[in-house]
């Protein structure tokens, strides 16, 4: 978080003051999903389960993309992936 | 005054004084649930609506924690917006009240102070309100069914103001004031409309840069009630206090405005000071016991005995430099408290006050009654035997104790 702002400068009861899409929730993370690319059958089970919508199916390169930047790494993607190609890893590593 | 404007007197009770103020002011949504004794308010407006006397979107909650949701949501679409509660009612949205002060939503409520249970009792005391003090609402308290009538109205000019926009409680004692028949002097539905006039939104910027007014609209979408962690939430805090900051001026502004078409004004809107200016010994109190004080110290003054009132309107903000500067000449001061803060130092109102004079040069002797709880009724002669103990604890510079319970039974 850079340049934060007074209470003089802010907008009234929080309105406006950031959009949700500027707000990085990905770095409340401690794992991250790793996907095996020769496991996984682009069945999008982990797409439609995701609860922040941060997996995303890409139609024109047909292939999904984890956008780390929302990812809060709750693991319902690796819990559900029928084919286990996704696991959860310590994101430090 | 000179600019009066003609006005009808009325016999209202000050449950009815309330609606009939919240019918001219022309209030868009009025939601609540009924309890006793507030109840003749939402039931008086509710006969309004069914009247067609009103063009108010009427809603029926299930309970007040949804009657207080309801109201939050109507005026952040920038609503003119109304609601009643008292005792176990306004415990219930004790949640709510926060989220709306918080929201800066100028809702107006009336208050018809009740014990709270247990034991269950229906009858008149502050508990209720003094308890949501540090909800971020404006609290107004008022002396009989007129300055119920008055403050409502007030009321909206206070709270939509935009440098204020916080809501604001206007209380009045249950039964003494709310259920009790008066004369009330009301002013023409145009005057008062003229007056209030449209609400006012103060304007935020988007996240396009783009200033909007601050309200809910498909046209201008924004978000409201966002989470704010630890590097914001603290400056909206700070924002909120400054509300309330504003309000110390507003609600002067506005009882001097106020004064100008209706010829009646209540002090300077913070503070109603009766007799104070040369008195030795005086009382603090809030609301209707001020009128019983005011008869005190007349026949006190006619015995030579230098007595005064001090009676303060506006609970929070409190009026810090009224205070001070009221009571700083004072000798003995008794602090009356219509709740009781158990296990603290005296009630919430003695608190405020002697905290209040720590600062001055000099320091009176400020002793606490806790008195009235559940409804027990005051005589004058309890009144007149606190002025006694007064001119006592004056004469010897001395007070046996701080805290005494008023009318109990030892």
């Amino acid at each position: 978080m850079s340049q934060e702002k007074s209470w003089k400068e802010i907008s009234m009861a929080g309105v406006c003051s950031k959009s949700s899409v500027g707000f990085l929730t990905g770095d409340w993370k401690t794992y991250m999903p790793v996907r095996d690319l020769e496991k996984c059958t682009l069945c999008l089970t982990c797409v439609m389960f995701c609860p922040e919508g941060a997996i995303k199916w890409v139609p024109e390169k047909g292939q999904i993309w984890f956008d780390m930047d929302f990812c809060k790494g709750c693991g319902i993607c690796a819990n559900e992936c029928p084919t286990k190609a996704i696991t959860m890893k310590m994101e430090k590593e | 005054m000179e600019k009066q404007v003609k006005q009808e007197t009325v016999a209202y009770n000050g449950d009815e004084a309330v609606a009939f103020a919240a019918k001219q002011c022309d209030v868009d949504v009025v939601a609540a649930y009924p309890i006793t004794p507030q109840t003749i308010i939402v039931e008086k407006f509710s006969e309004y609506v069914a009247n067609g006397e009103v063009q108010t979107e009427f809603v029926c909650t299930e309970s007040e924690h949804s009657a207080m949701t309801a109201c939050l949501a109507a005026s952040v679409t920038g609503a003119r917006t109304f609601t009643a509660s008292a005792s176990a009612g306004l415990a219930l949205m004790h949640e709510m009240l926060f989220v709306t002060s918080g929201s800066r939503a100028p809702v107006v409520m009336a208050i018809a102070n009740r014990a709270l249970s247990a034991p269950l009792n229906i009858h008149g005391d502050q508990s209720d309100s003094i308890a949501e003090r540090d909800s971020g609402w404006i609290h107004i308290y008022v002396e009989n069914a007129q300055e119920a009538y008055d403050s409502i109205i007030q009321a909206f000019k206070i709270a939509e103001d935009v440098g204020v926009s916080l809501p604001i409680i206007v209380g009045l004692d249950g039964f003494t004031i709310s259920h009790t028949l008066e004369r009330v002097d009301v002013l023409p539905e145009d005057a008062v409309k003229q007056y209030v006039g449209e609400r006012q939104l103060p304007n935020v910027v988007t996240q396009e840069g783009k200033t909007v007014p601050f309200k809910l609209d498909p046209d201008n979408p924004m978000t409201m009630g966002p989470n704010a962690l630890p590097n914001y939430y603290f400056e909206f805090k700070r924002q909120q206090e400054e509300g309330m900051r504003n309000a110390l001026k507003k609600i002067q502004e506005v009882n001097s405005e106020y004064a100008k078409i209706s010829g009646r004004s209540y002090g300077n809107g913070l503070v109603d000071a009766y007799k104070l200016e040369d008195a030795e010994v005086a009382v603090v109190c809030i609301g209707s016991t001020a009128g019983t004080l005011k008869v005190i110290v007349d026949q006190l003054r006619q015995e030579g005995v230098k007595a005064g009132l001090l009676r303060l309107r506006t609970f929070r903000p409190l009026p810090v430099e009224e205070l001070r500067n009221g009571l700083k000449n004072i000798k003995a001061i008794a602090v009356m408290d219509k709740s009781i803060s158990f296990g603290g130092f005296g009630g919430p109102v003695f608190n405020e006050i002697r905290h209040v004079m720590y600062d001055a040069k000099e320091h009176p002797l400020i002793v606490d009654y806790i008195y009235g709880l559940g409804g027990r009724d005051t005589s004058p002669r309890d009144l007149r035997r606190i002025f006694e103990d007064l001119m006592q604890i004056a004469k010897t510079g001395h007070a046996e104790t701080q805290v005494q319970y008023w009318g109990l039974r030892e």
